[in-house]
């Protein structure tokens, strides 16, 4: 069960590790690379699903009757750079954001963004 | 010709975005978008008329057989969505020069548009679709530009809105993912056709629970469903007038058709809805959204951030819609998507037009604007009275049906409900017209000019459809009415 199931228990972990990390951390760095290891689980997951016992790569050749499954593989194919672009637009925010805010921890950009509607209220009522 | 049309639907936008690179002057890459998403628009009227006609079209994208190749399938329910989406995408797209003159630095203009264009081609494409595998692909292309179009706003929030909504997108996204490769374990098949056909035969086993549950969860934060919306009023408040006018007439609307149709189509009624008490829980989270939103609507300063709830508590009716499980109530669902486009798409174009002329959507900004851009404003007054259903509107079509489903089920409490929850909007919409017309302006000495053509021509026109629709229900409640029998009739 442990064993015949060890790829499956890996996905798990790693997905559970990934989304802690997501929701856990407050540093947004630290959250996009929760979000890839989270992504990366999924890919696993199909990946090996895609393996059939004894089977090789899908390339025709004599002596061979047993292949793996390749439309998992090129599914994830396309999920990777789907991945990929996630993470650099992710990173790509999160310069912009340490720019203007000076920071990339939440709690600060937070309170960054309360003390400035804080201001704006004060500033209507004393119009 | 007439045959492509499904993919062309999808692929004119796709080719038309990188093409804007190449042109890059601002007044010629927008009329080169307006043309693309005009000749979708019109392709999906062709589709609709078709399917209307002959019934379901099936499209094999390269001449590949349906369960292996991917195949588009248009039936009522998706030629109906293509036409909400492609129309209010045109007509949002003609005001958006002028609109993002004032609010995106020139340099980024083409950027702007090559964007709009993707995120347009990813929700066609959804839509458009057969394949599952294919919905997740053209989900991240959608997504994928929102974010980049969110984070184009004028204030640093923005980014930190656009931020947020990537990770609860992405989430999203991958639970999807990985519902849909659970099913692919246990049928393997993706094409959503094929996976109706084979799924009940394994429908007892936990996978396919697993995979319910994690694609149920996955569009439902897309969604934006009650209490999976935080990410929505930062996002719809903060982004470029203009993206928000798109996005709150389509994204969620697209959300809510992969709901209809995964528990419809792939999962099947009887799965969806017996093996699983989703219809309890759905209803129970709907109504919970009409309230918990619409009541944090009345207490927003940011007009924006009030409509942006509002939109958040219309997704509950279409959900309580959804969650009666009978052809009425989906009929309800489906037009109140519809209706919701128009709308929405109304007020937040009027809104881009406040801010064209204002700077801003302050609530304390919206002094006398009554008296100094009245059209603008007597769109928002229309748009509101059909947010809260008042007759003649299309707001109050799509309550009417909601309301008699409800009846005819015998569930009088919730119709009660509804109603009470119809009195909020009242409240809220209130509160801007108040502020608009029966307060005098802050500082007098500032003229406020009328918005320009450009603006109000978009802008009465969902105004007057709001009308039309709302007196002459032939077309949205005849295509509503089919799509909801095709789902339940042949249901799979």
């Amino acid at each position: 069960m442990l064993i015949g199931l060890f790829n499956d228990w890996i996905v798990v972990i790693l997905m559970m590790i990934g989304l802690y990390i997501v929701i856990a951390h407050g540093n947004l760095i630290k959250k996009l690379i929760g979000l890839t290891i989270f992504q990366t689980s999924v890919f696993i997951f199909y990946i090996s699903m895609a393996k059939v016992d004894g089977g090789t790569a899908p390339i025709l050749a004599d002596g061979i009757t047993q292949y793996s499954n390749p439309l998992p593989h090129v599914l994830i194919l396309t999920a990777i750079v789907v991945g990929i672009a996630t993470t650099a637009l992710g990173l790509s925010l999160v310069v912009r954001i340490k720019e203007t805010y000076n920071s990339i921890e939440e709690e600060e950009i937070q309170q960054q963004d309360n003390e400035e509607q804080l201001s704006m209220n004060k500033a209507e009522e004393n119009a | 010709m007439i045959v492509h049309l499904p993919i062309l639907q999808v692929i004119i936008p796709l080719m038309a975005a990188p093409i804007c690179l190449m042109l890059n002057r601002a007044k010629l890459v927008w009329l080169f978008a307006l043309l693309a998403s005009g000749l979708a628009f019109s392709i999906s009227i062709l589709l609709l008329q078709q399917v209307m006609t002959s019934g379901v079209i099936s499209y094999e994208l390269g001449g590949w057989q349906a369960p292996w190749g991917i195949e588009y399938r248009i039936d009522k329910l998706n030629a109906f969505l293509l036409l909400i989406i492609s129309g209010i995408s045109t007509v949002v797209l003609v005001a958006a020069q002028t609109s993002i003159e004032k609010e995106i630095p020139k340099d980024k203009h083409t950027y702007f548009y090559v964007l709009y264009l993707l995120s347009l081609t990813g929700m066609l494409g959804i839509v458009a679709t057969g394949d599952a595998f294919n919905i997740f692909v053209f989900l991240e292309i959608s997504s994928l530009s929102a974010y980049a179009l969110i984070a184009m706003g004028q204030k640093r929030q923005a980014l930190w809105a656009s931020y947020q909504y990537l990770i609860m997108g992405t989430i999203g996204a991958t639970f999807i993912l990985i519902g849909i490769g659970l099913m692919y374990q246990m049928t393997g098949t993706l094409n959503m056709q094929d996976l109706s056909q084979r799924l009940p035969e394994v429908a007892q086993t936990r996978t396919v629970f697993v995979s319910f549950a994690f694609v149920i969860v996955g569009v439902c934060l897309k969604l934006a469903m009650f209490p999976l919306h935080l990410w929505l009023p930062n996002a719809y408040a903060y982004a470029p007038s203009i993206v928000t006018a798109f996005f709150a007439a389509t994204a969620t609307k697209v959300a809510v058709y992969l709901l209809i149709r995964f528990t419809f189509s792939v999962f099947g009624l009887s799965f969806s809805f017996t093996t699983i008490p989703l219809q309890t829980l759905f209803m129970a989270l709907g109504l919970l959204g009409i309230f918990v939103a619409s009541t944090t609507a009345i207490y927003q300063s940011n007009v924006k951030h009030l409509f942006a709830y509002s939109s958040i508590a219309q997704i509950g009716y279409m959900i309580v819609g959804f969650s009666v499980s009978t052809v009425a109530g989906l009929t309800a669902t489906l037009l109140h998507m519809f209706n919701h486009a128009l709308m929405k798409g109304a007020i937040f174009l009027a809104l881009a037009a406040v801010i064209y002329r204002v700077g801003n959507v302050e609530l304390k900004n919206f002094r006398g604007l009554g008296r100094q851009m009245p059209l603008t404003m007597a769109a928002i007054v229309i748009g509101g009275l059909s947010l809260i259903g008042v007759p003649l509107t299309v707001g109050f079509v799509s309550k009417w049906y909601l309301l008699t489903a409800l009846v005819e089920q015998g569930w009088w409490p919730i119709a009660v409900l509804i109603l009470l929850g119809s009195m909020l909007a009242v409240v809220y919409v209130w509160r801007v017209i108040e502020v608009a017309y029966f307060k005098e302006p802050l500082d007098p000495s500032i003229k406020v000019k009328e918005a320009p053509m450009s603006f109000l021509i978009p802008i009465w026109t969902l105004v007057i459809a709001n009308i039309y629709f709302g007196i002459d229900t032939r077309l949205s409640v005849q295509v509503a009415e089919a799509a909801a029998q095709s789902l339940f009739g042949v249901s799979p």
